[in-house]
């Protein structure tokens, strides 16, 4: 029999931390600072709006693009939030979670041999969706020293005649970093004279604690050149619901909406009416869950800093990202040590990228009485290192 | 009055015994000033008093369950449909029953004591459109609950790995 797996499935690296994966699921008592998602359930007048809509009877196909109540609601939504302006008849696309947003986005306009550029750290996802398309994923660093945001030397340093995207996630998931206005003027100067694409993948926009995001397609300039992805699952603990949405200037939408219609059809009808309820009715819960990650955020990385691991403090998203540099060991090491000795599951920066090496991503969206836990843990199991 | 004394009030709120450090770590204010604006909130007596919210029931005092019975005037279009959701809706209500004989509606209703549950019927239940009369049983001892006793408990299971 032949080897029917394609190259490109093949080309995939497999996941870098599926022993942990495996070994934590034998273990008991197991705090987990690896989730990428809230530990709040979905509001109840969010699930109440999705269970109503089966019990109406509401469990069909919509169309292509999604309900439109919701993207009318999205685009007031977009606009008096973020300044956004995206007509929810031409310019948008409801999709299943913001993973499909960015892989229609990524097809959408990468050819064979496009490169695409992304900055690291970054979320597991966005190279593979490149390879996939047929792209060279090209990794952008962001340092430490600079908050992990993306500076324009970085950019320049790796940007060529093959780039033509550029995807942004900010607030990022592993490091935190937010980029300020001023950070991305100065990036979408470059963008134009290199005459780039961004994607933006902001599913953490809402989780901003320093100011109020600022949207890439809100730069001068970026809106014609911009796809902004953005959905549910953060802000409004909605992750199993799958709802995110992709927004982008009608030709590119037009594009990605070809590739939607035959791959996914539509987003679950459930889930979308769910989503226009959390948009309508669940501002006040979502301020409650933001106001919370702040305070943990604050205790957490205060502690964090106390115990021996340094930690900026990240000003986005759910995730510190300490060094583990002081202790020697390597961020492989000390994630497989601390499951093992004091059951303290932390992801190891390194499966973000080259440029995430030697720190751990430890997610706050942990009630407080664990997250105090975790750091006794991680505050004995790096004493006894030193021993 | 400001967005960091609203903070610091849910917070003394949710755990009056936390320290003026921590305090001070959770809400990005000075220690001193933590102080200062605690004393300001308990002269002004937006803070009354400091106090521990105790499970009763756990120490003891066992929760109280009842049988309400429901006269009820159907409704046009909806029959008992539309009333019977509206009711549903109350957490205190744990099932609802539309039923042949006297009454229409049985109700399992529970409350922290009997003057609880006496005030969530006669406050909420009776007040309603459309009902005519109420019957409340208390009841005495509880065998058996739809198959088995009050058992597990609450939280999502997450996977202990994501992106």
């Amino acid at each position: 029999m032949r080897n029917f797996i394609s190259k490109s499935a093949e080309a995939i690296p497999p996941s870098g931390i599926r022993k942990f994966f495996d070994l934590a699921l034998t273990m008991d008592d197991v705090i987990s600072l690896g989730v990428g998602e809230p530990d709040f359930t979905t509001p109840w007048n969010v699930c109440e709006a999705g269970i109503y809509s089966i019990e109406q009877g509401t469990t069909s196909y919509t169309s292509n693009r999604g309900l439109q109540e919701l993207r009318n609601s999205l685009s007031e939504y977009l606009k008096s939030h973020y300044g956004l302006h995206y007509d929810a008849d031409r310019e948008m696309i409801i999709t299943s979670g913001v993973s499909e947003a960015l892989d229609i986005a990524i097809r959408a306009v990468i050819d064979p041999g496009d490169e695409a550029l992304v900055t690291e750290p970054i979320y597991v996802s966005y190279a593979p969706c490149v390879s996939l398309a047929g792209g060279v994923p090209v990794p952008v660093p962001c340092h430490e020293k600079d908050h992990f945001r993306l500076t324009p030397d970085a950019l320049m340093e790796k940007v060529s005649k093959k780039s033509k995207v550029l995807i942004l996630n900010f607030p990022n998931n592993p490091t935190g970093a937010v980029m300020k206005r001023d950070d991305l003027k100065a990036i979408a100067d470059i963008v134009i004279d290199h005459d780039l694409l961004v994607i933006s993948d902001e599913v953490y926009a809402e989780l901003t604690y320093e100011g109020s995001h600022v949207a890439p397609a809100t730069i001068d300039g970026l809106w014609e050149r911009t796809i902004t992805l953005n959905g549910f699952s953060k802000a409004y603990a909605m992750t199993g619901w799958r709802i995110g949405y992709l927004c982008a200037p009608e030709p590119v939408c037009d594009a990605a909406l070809k590739i939607h219609q035959y791959v996914m059809l539509c987003a679950p009808v459930m889930g979308q009416i769910a989503a226009n309820s959390a948009i309508r009715n669940g501002e006040a819960e979502k301020n409650k869950m933001v106001t919370e990650y702040r305070v943990r955020r604050n205790l957490f990385v205060h502690d964090l800093n106390r115990i021996g691991l340094p930690c900026h403090v990240p000003e986005g998203a759910f995730y510190a990202f300490p060094s583990v540099k002081p202790t020697g060991l390597s961020d492989f090491e000390f994630a497989e040590q601390l499951l093992k000795e004091e059951r303290v599951a932390v992801v190891p920066g390194s499966v973000f990228g080259e440029a995430a090496r030697d720190h751990l991503r430890c997610a706050y969206a942990v009630s407080r009485k664990d997250l105090k836990e975790a750091v006794i843990r991680i505050e004995r199991f790096m004493s006894n290192l030193r021993k | 009055m400001d967005e960091k004394d609203l903070l610091l009030l849910q917070l003394l709120e949710e755990n009056s015994r936390v320290s003026v450090n921590e305090l001070a770590v959770m809400t990005e204010i000075p220690a001193m000033d933590i102080e200062s604006r605690i004393a300001a909130l308990e002269d002004a007596r937006v803070i009354r008093k400091y106090s521990a919210v105790i499970d009763w029931e756990r120490a003891g005092n066992g929760e109280v369950w009842a049988i309400i019975e429901l006269k009820v005037n159907p409704e046009r279009d909806f029959g008992y449909d539309r009333i019977a959701e509206r009711i549903s809706k109350f957490k205190q209500v744990r099932s609802l029953r539309l039923i042949t004989g006297t009454y229409d509606f049985q109700l399992l209703v529970t409350g922290k004591n009997m003057q609880e549950v006496a005030r969530f019927v006669s406050e909420h239940i009776a007040p309603m459109d459309r009902i005519r009369e109420t019957a409340t049983h208390i009841i005495m001892k509880n065998y058996k609950e739809n198959g088995n006793i009050l058992c597990g408990h609450e939280g999502t299971e997450r996977i202990p790995y994501s992106f």
